[in-house]
């Protein structure tokens, strides 16, 4: 679970780390308001989803009201399009307004899970306010990582050490090491899956000060964490993703015009993959899960209808837990009130599959019904190309 | 013979008395497993559709000397039920739940650094010695006694991938689904190196998926070690980097668990990897053709 920049400081500041005085805005008004408070050059960060937002003109710098005022009346404007966002981009509908810091240097620290030693592990380096993978790839040596032994946990000797590797030096170094173990304090007891601050820096007077902050919340610890349901920002998710959150589908949207529906999700990423193969490019990721109820698959199954991009839909069911007659009730449930009129193909194998053919059957929907994958994906293919012709 | 569970394992199942935990009891024990009790905290000394409860692990141990455990807890209270399968001398945990903490599993896994226990899982499908004995929740009908050796980071992708291979006469001697999250107990070399030993396992078809370098070090792993064939699939191909693809460990970070890299290095290490996931047994056949 994603969060922004400015949620992720106030968390930061909760535990005792330094971040540059802020404030969150949702217009120009209150952006000016904002500046005038903080009485000095301020810069206007647009908030969303995605990294990559100095480069794609989603920061800006003001040096005085009428010019913070017009900034974020531009920026509230527009739809954000970075590195990340994809070519739709992301609407701007905060802003955080901050304080300009006199920076002397800058670094990276990081905490995240690395899976092959199965511990987290701190990265730092100083070479901040860069990407950290180029970092990696160009200059190995000046990163710095600590594998955390979750028994023992970030002791103070390790954190100074580290603080010593980024060249810190005198009272820094303690301060460094404070900070280092208060974050691993914030990931712990936050459950995030990942911490960065790029950059770190180090200001003029001598202070350390997270200039930037990226949290992302472990999804499956979300239950520990009733509070974090209020931080979403639904205006940075696909109308389509709210809607499948509600059902607790694991729904992504992507740029083809089959819709999918597919139990599992190493089933669902293959029958994506070989869709894409046979020239009938998906419109969406949908995993309907193990065990799903007849309203979770008509739910599913209504979020696929109601993409406006679908040309056709492709079901594809390995029935275990999940049985097939679940699936046909739940198909038929959803396309009771408006008949689609696109061509659909449903592959189901597995517990209760004679029930589930006899009821699409009985339905009168206009289904084709198929008991492999192979002959699934020629067929809706085959339907797709015929289309296009027409 | 197979890896891991054979016809004279003795299995109890950690939250049987849950709605899950009761009908995949009941499906394993239809199979021919012995499933020899289960546990719910608060309900020993019950009994539930012929199945003994015991209010803990150790009891149920003690009671049935059970060595395998089929734990269907929910997530919350999941890595308490395996340490405390560890802790009453389980030799098996097979975690079926899914959505676990990672928090929890990196204390479970520094832990079961030192226990003698084996965990499989979480968030899989389990363990099936076809024709002897499951311990999970995959439909066992599909599957065919056999020499293929099938260990797989997904669920219903391994029962299309098992039906394939059944239908094209290739028999399993043991599938196990080490599951799709970011930290699991057993990984792909772990089970590779007992199907390396098992004298039923004749060839080993392996699946996986982005995210992660498991099957990267598996491969140089066969290439080194293995002498017998291996095919593969990898999920995951068109996959949007950034987006977690519903299993929580199937994300491309920083460049990093791409589809493609996974493929070419197992190619590199001699492993046959099927084009697309209608081709499994048919690139199962190409490796054991090879040899």
């Amino acid at each position: 679970m994603n969060i922004h920049e400015y949620q992720a400081k106030e968390i930061l500041k909760s535990y005792g780390i330094d971040v540059p005085r802020g404030c969150m805005v949702k217009s120009a008004r209150q952006t000016k308001k904002a500046f005038q408070k903080f009485g000095c050059d301020c810069v206007l960060k647009a908030q969303v989803y995605a990294g990559g937002r100095g480069k794609a003109g989603g920061i800006k710098t003001v040096r005085d009201a009428t010019q913070a005022c017009d900034t974020a009346k531009d920026l509230f404007k527009k739809r954000l399009v970075t590195v990340q966002t994809g070519t739709k981009g992301l609407a701007v509908k905060r802003l955080l307004v901050e304080e300009i810091i006199d920076v002397e240097k800058e670094y990276y620290v990081s905490l995240t899970l690395d899976r092959r030693t199965s511990r987290y592990c701190l990265i730092a380096s100083a070479q901040g306010g860069m990407d950290i993978e180029e970092v990696a790839r160009t200059s190995p040596e000046k990163i710095h990582t600590l594998y955390i032994d979750p028994i023992v946990g970030i002791k103070p000797y390790h954190a100074r050490g580290i603080s010593s590797a980024l060249g810190l030096k005198g009272k820094l170094i303690e301060d460094c090491a404070r900070l280092i173990q208060n974050l691993y304090n914030v990931l712990l007891e936050k459950d995030c899956s990942l911490l960065e601050i790029n950059p770190l820096v180090v200001s003029r007077d001598q202070r350390l000060i997270a200039m930037d902050c990226k949290i992302n919340f472990d999804d499956n610890a979300l239950f520990r964490h009733s509070d974090y349901e209020k931080m979403v920002d639904l205006s940075q998710l696909d109308p389509l993703e709210i809607e499948a959150r509600k059902f607790d589908l694991a729904y992504i949207k992507l740029d083809g015009n089959i819709g999918c529906m597919v139990n599992g999700a190493g089933l669902a990423m293959a029958t994506l993959d070989i869709l894409m193969e046979y020239g009938a490019p998906p419109a969406n990721f949908l995993d309907v899960g193990g065990g799903a109820s007849r309203e979770k698959v008509a739910a599913a199954f209504r979020i696929i209808l109601s993409d406006k991009k679908v040309r056709g839909i492709f079901v594809n069911i390995f029935g275990g837990i999940m049985r097939c007659d679940v699936i046909a009730q739940g198909i038929i449930d959803a396309t009771k009130d408006i008949a689609p009129h696109i061509p659909i193909v449903v592959r189901m194998d597995g517990s209760n599959l004679d029930e589930g053919i006899k009821l699409l059957a009985q339905s009168g929907l206009n289904v084709e019904t198929v008991d492999n994958l192979k002959s699934g994906v020629q067929k809706i293919a085959q339907m797709m190309s015929k289309k296009q012709k027409s | 013979m197979g890896i891991l569970i054979d016809k004279n394992s003795k299995i109890i199942v950690q939250g049987i008395t849950g709605k899950s935990g009761l009908l995949h009891a009941r499906q394993c024990r239809d199979y021919g497993s012995q499933i020899v009790g289960g546990v719910t905290p608060g309900k020993g000394g019950t009994s539930l559709e012929g199945f003994t409860v015991f209010d803990s692990v150790a009891e149920a141990v003690a009671q049935t000397n059970a060595t395998v455990s089929m734990i269907l807890v929910p997530a919350p209270w999941a890595a308490d039920a395996i340490f405390e399968a560890a802790e009453a001398g389980i030799k098996l945990a097979v975690c079926i739940t899914e959505g676990i903490p990672v928090r929890d599993m990196v204390m479970v896994k520094r832990y079961l650094q030192h226990s003698k226990m084996r965990l499989v899982g979480p968030n899989c499908p389990g363990v099936i010695t076809p024709g002897e004995c499951e311990v999970g929740i995959m439909p066992g009908n599909i599957h065919k006694k056999g020499n293929i050796g099938v260990v797989s980071r997904s669920g219903t992708l391994t029962y299309e991938a098992v039906k394939q291979l059944s239908d094209a006469g290739l028999g399993q001697s043991t599938c196990v689904g080490i599951g799709g999250d970011p930290i699991i107990g057993m990984d792909f070399i772990d089970v590779l190196k007992l199907f390396a030993k098992d004298t039923d396992t004749k060839g080993v078809f392996i699946i996986g998926e982005i995210g992660g370098d498991a099957e990267e070090l598996a491969a140089q792993w066969i290439k080194e070690n293995l002498k017998k064939p291996v095919a593969a699939f990898i999920a995951g191909r068109t996959a949007p980097p950034g987006k977690r693809m519903g299993h929580a460990g199937a994300i491309i970070t920083g460049g990093k668990g791409l589809a493609v890299d996974k493929i070419r290095v197992l190619e590199e290490c001699g492993v046959v990897v099927a084009q697309n996931p209608v081709k499994i047994a048919e690139a199962m056949r190409e490796a054991l053709n090879k040899d």
